[in-house]
């Protein structure tokens, strides 16, 4: 295939757009990652959303915004 | 399920579970029907020669760049009026998304208007109100890092993007009200496209390509910021429950 005088430009548009969503799509699956593994650790320390703990008002309202 | 079963974000989030692999599906079948008809289908320009294959990404990124503020601002009224739950969760999750278009779009652009103009960059009023555009992005990000509660960035953030959607139309007919180097609106306008279709059809798939890309990475950070905040929930619970808290 033939780009013609100006290709430099046309592959490192392209390059430029795959690697903005190349990183994209790697810092979402990283960031899921790292929340399922902090959610995780909270659960394995006992701290859920529906803790038996009777709550004080506070930690009431806190577990209502996490579910 | 009814729409409004989806201001819960466990219901939410069952759906974002299922959702997820097709879209991904229908981006992987978008992109490759679009880059094989802009790369094997499309013609050369008649007057810009190979180059016009730059346009099949920097039109649908500077799309998508407008189209995430305006969807934003939406769930700016979302939070500010409806306070639904999952607006603020929508726009917090679009930011970063809608910045990195915006990026592409500039260089992709710059990347174009080098062989075309001669330049990389003018101060004309559409680049001018583009960048305007991304650097408006990278404040709202840093605003959302500046403040620790998520409601109160929420609030914050929807009051400042519906101050920013006026750069809406400004970049929309910036090329219509001032002389710029930059060429009038060629797709979507009263008279209809001034693009041949063996041009347009590609452009077209493309812009459904990153549109349903979008749609996929919104959705996956979504569930990633509704993920955050409950992580943050169940450390302030635990801090509480800490013996002398």
């Amino acid at each position: 295939m033939d780009l013609g005088p100006h290709s430099a430009f046309i592959v490192a548009a392209y390059a430029t757009t795959a690697a903005v969503v190349v990183l994209l799509m790697l810092w979402i699956v990283a960031d899921y990652r790292a929340q399922r593994r902090m959610l995780a650790e909270l659960e394995q320390r006992g701290v859920t959303r529906r803790s038996a703990a009777p709550a004080p008002q506070a930690s009431a309202a806190l577990r209502r915004e996490a579910t | 399920m009814a729409l409004i079963d989806l201001a819960n974000p466990t219901r939410f989030l069952a759906l974002a579970e299922r959702l997820l692999p097709w879209l991904a599906a229908a981006t992987a079948l978008a992109f490759a029907a679009g880059l094989y008809m802009a790369w094997f289908v499309a013609p050369d320009d008649y007057q810009q020669g190979a180059t016009v294959k730059i346009m099949f990404i920097h039109v649908p990124a500077a799309w998508l760049s407008m189209g995430v503020w305006a969807l934003m601002s939406i769930a700016a009224l979302g939070t500010l009026v409806w306070r639904h739950p999952l607006a603020d969760v929508a726009a917090r999750a679009a930011l970063p998304i809608g910045a990195a278009f915006t990026f592409a779009c500039l260089v992709t652009g710059a990347l174009w208007g080098r062989p075309m103009w001669g330049t990389y960059w003018v101060w004309d009023a559409r680049l001018a109100s583009v960048l305007v555009l991304f650097l408006m992005y990278l404040g709202l990000l840093a605003l959302w890092q500046a403040v620790d509660e998520p409601g109160r960035a929420g609030r914050l953030a929807a009051i400042l993007t519906l101050v920013g959607a006026i750069n809406l139309p400004i970049i929309k007919f910036s090329v219509d009200w001032w002389n710029t180097l930059h060429q009038p609106a060629s797709v979507v306008r009263l008279a209809g496209p001034a693009i041949h279709p063996t041009i347009l059809w590609p452009l077209l798939v493309m812009a459904l390509a990153f549109f349903l890309l979008f749609f996929t990475l919104h959705l996956a950070a979504m569930r990633n910021e509704i993920l955050r905040r409950r992580v943050r929930t169940l450390r302030l619970m635990q801090a509480q429950a800490a013996p002398g808290a």
